[in-house]
């Protein structure tokens, strides 16, 4: 009896020192969670390290530089006319609109002035490169919360853009198309047609995906409330594009700054949202998306005859001067600074790229989500990750 | 140091009083710190101050005159290459003769004494204008203050510009590298960093712009054919 009792006692006394030994082992602390460089949830080669609390984020930084090509030093030994080439690889959704403000800059320094059929054209290949930029997001976002069908409709209708954008350009992803003082080509015959039905198109598009995401209970249980930036804090880091108007800045400068392009002719509107979560952020899009196809249906009913290039030299030097263009890019405010030293190349090129700030709010904005909320958080940012490392 | 008024007809006037009115606010919170400014009339406005006063105008645009976005933060390299660009452009051979000192340092809008420029933007979202910031930085490194308690976003770009500029910014919470390796040695853009590849094999871009066959120079730049496709 004694020697049941030793061992039941034995039992209890290992069974604790078994637990006390799990209770010290078992780290309750902090885990590093390391998302990429190359990973499933990861866009491009973002890595992402988040210290976890079970699974609450304790603190969250994304690593960059991957990818860096160096863009700043290079333009430094092209010439004017060779550096579209480079920056048309910033944000590669996006390819003309990254060309645009650069020439723009560079003709502000040249006093040049394209005609108006010219400006015309650039702002209607602006706009589809926006349609076909966001367009992907708008898929992919339903795709980073797990509904597969928007990334499919998405590729599938982004293609008649590009189809579009090629057609015009003979460029998909990198047109290379904006030349200092106008553009390299007309338009082909029947494009004006082609593009109004792919318009049409992409308003069901919209459609279709207000229906499969906008009214979907886990769409929204996964984005409302998550990742809520207030708009002071947008602004001070400096964030542009639907990330700053959906946390109800009423700013973007196709409106609120003076360009050559065609933007303040046109009947259209801002799209703001009050909320600054996730859901907003694709609210905001989607609404853009729309907008900008009713832009161009006008841009192709008012589009002006004439010219599409203005005199220039063939050998571009640019007189000495300093000169910043931003432009309202699909990923927010894209701008460069051109400081010039009358030479073929520029003497130095600070390229302001919108992902880069956008993505400068991660720490801030993860702080204290849960796992599952940093695939929302920056599937909602939006990032191209050519758009970070330049 | 506005610039001259004498086109005035094609610009507008209010945009003129609100910008020399900024570069006066300036003037009236900060004094002598301001040592420098520019106008382009109705497009932009540059204000130079010193590197003491860096932290204090940043703090300034943003409580007094609204500027409460936040751009961007850069540096600018004034130093002349010492390599040149003689790969493409053949008027800077004169400078490649391992003569450093030789090539005079010019600095551009609002003027400058150093090598190193701070150059920021800031924009007042509410109001609808922006304003450059412009700071010289010296030192070995140069220095600054941090921005980082007046705007939170110029956390990453002090931390590009430090490591591609190797400029120093006093009080920044976490300065480590952002793109580069952390073994990497040098400051990428500094005028002074070679590119590497360019020493091994010309570029042969030059081509494109060079006169197609049977034309002089005067025609070709007459021609208007094109940005040199």
């Amino acid at each position: 009896m004694t020697a049941v009792t030793d061992r039941e006692q034995l039992a209890y006394i290992a069974a604790q020192a078994a637990d006390s030994r799990v209770n010290v082992e078992l780290d309750t602390g902090d885990m590093t969670l390391n998302i990429g460089p190359q990973h499933p949830a990861t866009h491009g080669t973002l890595r992402i390290v988040a210290k976890l609390d079970g699974e609450q984020v304790v603190s969250c930084d994304p690593i960059a530089g991957y990818m860096h090509r160096g863009y700043e030093k290079l333009t430094e030994v092209r010439t004017y006319p060779q550096v579209t080439a480079l920056v048309n690889r910033i944000d590669w959704l996006g390819s003309f609109a990254n060309e645009v403000p650069f020439i723009l800059a560079a003709e502000q320094l040249m006093e040049v002035e394209a005609p108006p059929r010219a400006q015309w054209i650039r702002t209607v290949l602006f706009e589809l490169a926006r349609i076909a930029n966001i367009s992907l997001f708008l898929g992919d976002m339903g795709a980073q919360l797990g509904a597969i069908t928007p990334v499919f409709f998405a590729f599938r209708d982004r293609e008649r853009v590009l189809n579009q954008i090629e057609s015009a350009t003979g460029g998909r992803f990198h047109p290379n198309f904006d030349r200092i003082g106008g553009i390299k080509d007309d338009l082909p015959q029947g494009w004006i047609d082609e593009t109004r039905s792919v318009m049409t198109k992409m308003r069901t598009f919209c459609d279709e995906m207000e229906d499969l995401l906008l009214g979907n209970e886990i769409f929204a249980a996964r984005t409302r409330g998550v990742g809520v930036i207030p708009g002071p804090v947008a602004q001070s880091y400096g964030l542009s594009g639907a990330n700053l108007r959906s946390s109800g800045v009423d700013w973007d400068l196709r409106r609120d700054a003076p360009s050559p392009l065609v933007w303040s002719e046109l009947d259209w509107k801002v799209w703001t949202h009050p909320d600054g979560d996730s859901f907003a952020r694709f609210w905001v899009r989607l609404q853009e998306v729309r907008e900008s196809t009713h832009m161009v249906d006008q841009m192709l009913d008012g589009l002006p005859a004439g010219p599409i290039m203005a005199k220039v030299p063939r050998i571009i030097k640019v007189p000495a001067g300093e000169a910043w263009v931003a432009t309202e890019n699909p990923l927010g405010e894209m701008g460069y600074y051109i400081v010039s030293k009358g030479d073929l190349v520029p003497y130095r090129v600070k390229i302001r790229s919108a992902s880069f700030n956008n993505i400068s709010i991660v720490p801030w904005v993860m702080k204290g989500v849960l796992v599952p909320d940093i695939v929302t958080i920056l599937a909602s940012l939006y990032f191209i990750l050519g758009d970070i490392d330049r | 140091m506005s610039s001259s008024e004498t086109d005035e007809a094609v610009e507008p006037v209010e945009a003129d009083e609100l910008r020399d009115g900024l570069v006066d606010a300036f003037r009236a919170e900060l004094g002598d710190a301001v040592v420098g400014s520019h106008v382009e009339p109705g497009v932009d406005v540059w204000i130079r101050v010193t590197a003491d006063a860096w932290r204090a105008a940043g703090e300034f645009a943003r409580d007094r005159l609204d500027c409460t976005y936040f751009d961007f933060l850069s540096a600018i390299d004034w130093m002349p290459s010492p390599f040149g660009r003689d790969m493409d452009a053949q008027e800077d051979e004169a400078s490649a003769d391992g003569d450093e000192g030789a090539a005079v340092m010019e600095q551009g809008v609002a003027g400058g004494e150093t090598r190193f420029q701070l150059l920021a933007r800031v924009h007042a979202p509410a109001k609808g204008y922006g304003l450059f910031l412009k700071c010289d930085v010296e030192g070995d490194p140069p220095t600054a203050d941090t921005w980082v308690p007046v705007f939170a976003g110029a956390n990453w770009h002090e931390r590009e510009t430090a490591e591609m500029f190797g400029i120093d910014f006093a009080g920044h919470p976490n300065l480590i590298k952002l793109y580069l390796p952390g073994a990497f040695e040098g400051h990428p853009l500094r005028k002074d960093f070679p590119l590497l590849s360019r020493r091994v094999k010309p570029w042969p871009g030059i081509v494109d712009v060079e006169q197609m066959p049977g034309e002089d120079e005067d025609e070709a730049a007459d021609a208007g054919e094109g940005a040199g496709s």
